[in-house]
Parts: structure tokens; sequence; C-alpha cells
């Protein structure tokens, strides 16, 4: 999934290849993850793809059926992985990730624990932001999860960069053998104020903790246990708003008369170019813009905290 | 372990200030940010009074320093933060007592504090602390008792900004600055890793380009590309405090150069289109766009050159023609038309999805609420 590997780097010289994994698209909202491999083939409502046919060419590409039906064949990403993996636990999603990542200043070369692995959602964009010279050390304390866990590492190619651990973090701690390695460590456990003296152990001064609870009564007891040994305690909330774009006939007289706010400010900033693009379009529709319909609700929240420097 | 140990190293460079190095200074819990380059004669201005930064120098991010009056006047000291966690929980107890006070009987004119500004200019030239002229402003205060322990904290939080100001020294990270969890989504949408090559157009100063090659750590390319003669400025990667390894990664190239084709195959034209209309030529897979940094490209104000990187070399510009970027990433907000960003936004995806040119398309915007969880 990473281009750690140079030749596994995505290019316009890298085609499918037999055994790789690609994310076979029907739609935005209908993906999967599928292992290439030259006997085998696909079927969906589509009709039936042979693998063999996707070999060579490049990724992105569309591929048809056998009755002409196509699906679009794609080099996995964090992002997609997230969408298509199969659900163990409640999963961690684009915006809570992102903003995980870059809160944790997660680079090339950092040392992150987290805990739970749960289904390896989050653990996937983490090993991106730490490769390829860091380290993910992810803990769960269900045996089979975090088997099912390492062999999506596996597939996914990060097993390098993850090692999944079988332990209890709120009862145990981290282990010993990582203290004072850390550059950030994320919890993700229904009682973390249990695991923030083993976390704060395991990082280095002012390395950065995250805690995500769906409730805000564990942030607050989170935030209790973290005013005795951190800094700068935030809690945040983060949400997606999707917008769908939509070409919509709107009536000459009225853009003209400038009654949508946009319309008159458009015009001002288009130059050459743009305005080429507007005439071709104006009076007859115009594109549009608004929220989708169905939104993420809350998922959790992130408290985030520093580990006291102390002199 | 081996990699550890290694890491272990030089994340340990990184976690000292250096003189001349960038940092961010919080001043009383994020009242206050600056940016500040720390030299033998850089001063930092904290109510009236100039502090040299000197002291900062070879101390580990995140140290906490208060103001002292030293021998040659005024000075950052290091604090030793033991005691101040005893003292947080001293607070917590008296935060659960019952609560039976509240302000029905204040009356606010004026008179409820008996110690007068030149009763504090002279604890000062007697060499009082900050925090001793706060104790002090407490003990003459005639309505403090009163308070409800919340207002009492408050109370004590106000007046130890003013006269025990804490300067608190921080990395300069990409997150520090703007809308962080625009930026986040930017990099992720855009699977920014080590060993890509990002093509960016990047007019908002440099954050972008900066976030990026923090991401690359070193490794692959993040590619400044403009129209027209003058790149835009990237004057606020220098913050960052990258060293060469990184720096030597931030390119810049004129949308024109990159899209010369001297010897065009099917592929580069491929980039060629991708690149008229804003979509990444890789992005006939995936193509993402953010709700706030806008893909209107062509109303550039290109303001004259601060320092951006180098110019590309011409292997690099071989190589992303042969092989493509793994990710294009447009922030080209117009300076002064926030209130329609979605617009052009509309109008690239509209393209988009009516030429075929890309699927998974999305045009997301996030929305970020921090919650007072705690009184600190």
């Amino acid at each position: 999934m990473l281009p750690t590997d140079p030749t596994k780097k995505l290019s316009f010289k890298r085609n499918i290849s037999d055994g790789d994994l690609v994310i076979v698209y029907e739609k935005h909202d209908n993906m999967k993850a599928v292992k290439v491999c030259e006997k085998s083939v696909l079927e969906n409502r589509f009709g039936i793809f042979k693998h063999a046919d996707w070999i060579g060419k490049p990724y992105g590409c569309k591929v048809s059926s056998h009755k002409g039906g196509f699906v679009y064949l794609l080099a996995p990403t964090p992002e997609l992985w997230t969408l298509v993996l199969s659900h163990r636990t409640q999963i961690l999603y684009i915006a809570d990730i992102s903003f995980v990542v870059m809160y944790l200043e997660l680079i090339p070369g950092c040392v992150v624990l987290e805990s739970g692995t749960g289904s390896g959602s989050l653990t996937t964009s983490l090993s991106r932001a730490i490769a390829p010279t860091g380290h993910v050390h992810t803990f769960d304390f269900h045996e089979q999860r975090a088997a099912a866990a390492r062999e999506d590492f596996e597939r996914t190619g990060l097993s390098s960069l993850v090692t999944v651990g079988v332990r209890d973090i709120q009862g145990e701690g981290f282990p010993k053998d990582l203290t004072g390695l850390a550059d950030a460590v994320f919890l993700d456990l229904p009682q973390p104020w249990l695991a923030i003296g083993s976390a704060g152990e395991m990082l280095k001064p002012d390395g950065v903790l995250c805690s995500f609870s769906p409730c805000i009564e564990q942030v607050q007891r989170s935030s209790e246990t973290l005013a005795s040994n951190f800094t700068d305690i935030r809690t945040f909330e983060v949400l997606l708003r999707t917008y769908e774009v939509r070409e919509g006939k709107m009536d000459h007289c009225q853009t003209e008369g400038g009654t949508p706010g946009s319309r008159p400010c458009k015009r001002k900033h288009r130059t050459s170019e743009g305005s080429q693009w507007e005439q071709e379009h104006s009076g007859s529709s115009i594109v549009m813009a608004r929220p989708s319909g169905e939104a993420k609700g809350h998922t959790g929240y992130l408290t985030f905290a520093r580990l006291r420097c102390v002199a | 372990m081996s990699t550890l140990e290694q890491e272990n190293h030089s994340n340990e460079n990184r976690r000292i200030t250096w003189e001349g190095c960038s940092v961010l200074l919080d001043i009383n819990d994020g009242d206050r940010l600056v940016f500040s380059r720390l030299t033998a004669g850089s001063i930092v201005k904290i109510g009236n009074k100039n502090y040299p930064l000197q002291p900062l120098i070879g101390c580990p991010f995140g140290s906490l320093f208060q103001v002292e009056n030293g021998a040659n006047g005024p000075c950052l000291s290091r604090v030793i933060s033991t005691a101040e966690v005893s003292n947080d929980e001293d607070k917590k107890e008296c935060d659960l007592k019952d609560e039976s006070r509240d302000n029905r009987a204040l009356i606010d004119n004026n008179t409820a504090q008996t110690l007068t500004g030149d009763d504090i200019e002279g604890m000062r030239r007697q060499g009082a602390s900050g925090n001793e002229i706060v104790e002090a402003l407490i003990a003459n205060s005639a309505t403090f008792e009163n308070k409800t322990s919340f207002s009492q904290e408050k109370y004590r939080l106000k007046k130890q900004k003013k006269y025990a100001p804490k300067v608190l020294l921080r990395r300069p990270f990409a997150r520090r600055f703007l809308r962080v969890d625009t930026l986040s989504l930017l990099l992720s949408f855009a699977n920014v890793t080590a060993h890509s090559d990002v093509l960016v157009v990047d007019m908002i100063g440099g954050i972008l380009t900066g976030a990026v090659a923090e991401r690359l750590g070193g490794t692959g390319y993040v590619c400044n590309t403009y129209r027209g003669d003058s790149p835009s400025s990237i004057e606020i990667v220098r913050i960052f405090n990258f060293g060469d390894e990184i720096n030597k990664r931030i390119v810049r190239l004129p949308l024109a150069d990159l899209s010369a084709p001297p010897n065009a195959d099917s592929k580069d034209m491929e980039l060629l289109q991708a690149s008229g209309s804003p979509v990444s030529m890789e992005e006939t897979t995936v193509s993402s766009k953010d709700g706030r940094p806008t893909t209107e490209t062509v109303a550039s104000k290109v303001h004259k050159a601060a320092k951006p990187g180098e110019k590309a070399s011409e292997d690099a510009i071989k190589l992303w023609k042969e092989n493509g970027f793994s990710s294009l990433i447009i922030a080209a907000p117009e300076v002064d038309a926030w209130g329609i960003v979605k617009e052009p936004l509309a109008t690239c995806m509209h393209n988009l999805q009516v030429e075929k040119m890309a699927i998974g398309l999305q045009i997301t915007e996030p929305w970020l609420r921090e919650y007072q969880c705690n009184l600190m």
C-alpha cells in the first residue's frame, strides 16, 4: 500500500501484477478489496471478471466483465482501506483519523503506540505517517482480533511497520521495554484513565497523547487524570460534511438580475478562461453544490495532551 | 531494534532548541502565540517589558518559563514543574466542596481591591515575584472570599496571566497553523507519505508545502507549481526548522515547464489534460477535494517571490514525466472571496464528472468544535 518499496510505488510504469491487492470500485459507496490471483475470478452483479484480464493493466483502469459490465481497479490507500476493511469493531473514519495523525505530530521516523487495535483502520493511517523508518506498536486484548489485524497488515504490506501485541493495556499498561520511546500514544479504550499513567511513562517529554471516547463522562475523567502529568489538555469533536454537485436549470433573467449572492462575485473574479467557460453555460444552467442529506454524526471526542516537560 | 535506536537519536535532536531555530512561544496558555527565531539578540515583548530569548536556547521543546527580575532586568527562567502539580491537586479538592456562594451581593463599584498600582510597583521594586503579587492581590480583595470556587480560580488565573505570565516553548509543527482540520484532511486524502512525489499549488504562503514536506521526511518531492513567471511565496516554510535533507525536497516549477511535452507519449498527454483542469493525473483513481482551499487557480494573483524552494532539477522533471506524481493538492483561496469557496469546487467537480475524468469525487468540509471540559 505504501511506496516505501520503490517497486510498489504508484507510477505510470507500474501495472497490476499477480498477487497485488486492488480495490474494486463499483460505486463510491460500494468497494471491495481483492487480491489478484491469475486463476481467480470476481463475480458481482455486473458479471464475472477474470483476474487474468487485469494483470498488466495500469492502476485506475476500467475493466469489463464477460457481459460488458465494468468496475475500476484502484491502488489501495489507507482511506480506501478504511472503507473496505471488515468491521470487527466500531472503526474510526477519515475526519477523526486525519485530525489525530496531524495533532499527534506524526512524521516519518516517529514511534507511536496504539490501544486497542480494533479493526486496524487508524493503524493503517498511523503507519503511513511514520513510514519508512518509524514504527507502530498496537495492542488489543482480544487474541483473535489481534490475529486478524496482523493478517490484514500482511495483506496491505504494512507488517514491517506495525507490531500487533495481545495485551490488556488498561489492566497491565504498555510493555516496559517501550518506556520513554514513544513520540505519541493513542488510546481508544473504555476506561482510558486507567492507561494514562502508563502512557505517560512510554512518552518522550513533550510527546502527545490522544484519547478517543464517545462519552463526555469518559472525557471528563480522563482529563482529570491527565492534569497531573500532562499539559495542553484539549478536547475536540470533528465532523465531515460532504456536498453534492448538480447542474441545475436557472432562469436567464434571474441570474442576470444578480439575485443569487454568488453570481456577481464570481463574475468579478473570473479571468479570460473562466469567463469563456461561464459563457457556454450561463443562462441555461448553473452548477450548484448543496450539503448531502446523510452525514455521519457524533463519533467521539478527541482529547489531546502533551507530557509535561520536567526540568 | 536498530531502527528504534537510530530513530530515538534523530528525534532527540529535534526535541531540543538550538541557536537560530524557529520556535513558537505560547504565552499564558494559548492567549498569545508568537513565532520567534532564537538568537543571542532576539527578544519577546510581554506586557510592557522586553525579555531576551537567550535562556531558551538549548532547552527541550515543551519547557515552561516564567518571568523573573534578574540582575540585568526582567528575564525568563525555566520552571521546575513538580511544584505546580501538587498545587493543582489542592485546587481539585476545593472544587468538589459544596457550593453555597454566588454573586448576589456583589456590587461592581471598583472598590473591592485595596492594593493600588503604586503599591504593586513598590512590591516589584522590592523584588516580589509575580506569584507573590497575585497572592497579595487576593489577600487584599474584599470580594474574593465570596466568589464561587470556579470564580476564584478564574480570578487567580487572570491575575497570574498579568503579573506572572508563563511562556511555553513549542515546536513549530504544521498543525500549529490555521485550520488544522482542513490541512489534515488534505494530507490524508492526497495520500501523502514518505517517497511520494506530490504536486502542489500553494497559494497560502507555504503552509501546504511545509506540511507536505514534513510528512515526506526528506524523501520524495513536493513540487510547487504556478502559472506565469513568479512562484507564489512559500515564506512560511522557513518557520518549520527543516534541515537540508527536507529543504532540498521542496522544489518549484512553472506549470508551463511541467506541461511542455518534449517527448510526449500518451501518458504525458493525460498529465497535460489533467493540469489544464485541476485534477491530478493519478486521480482517475481517487480525487478528493477539501472544502476550504478552493481550486480556483484561474484568478491567481501571484505575489512577488519571497524565497521559494529551488527550481526542480532536470532529473526530477524527467522522473515525473515518466512516472507521474502521486497526488495533486491545490490550495488557492481567493483572498477576498471566502464566502463562495464552494463555487469553483463545484464547477471543477462538475467538469470532472461530465468529462468522466475522475471517480471517487467528493467535496467535503470539516467541522471542528472544541469543548471546555476542564478548568485548567
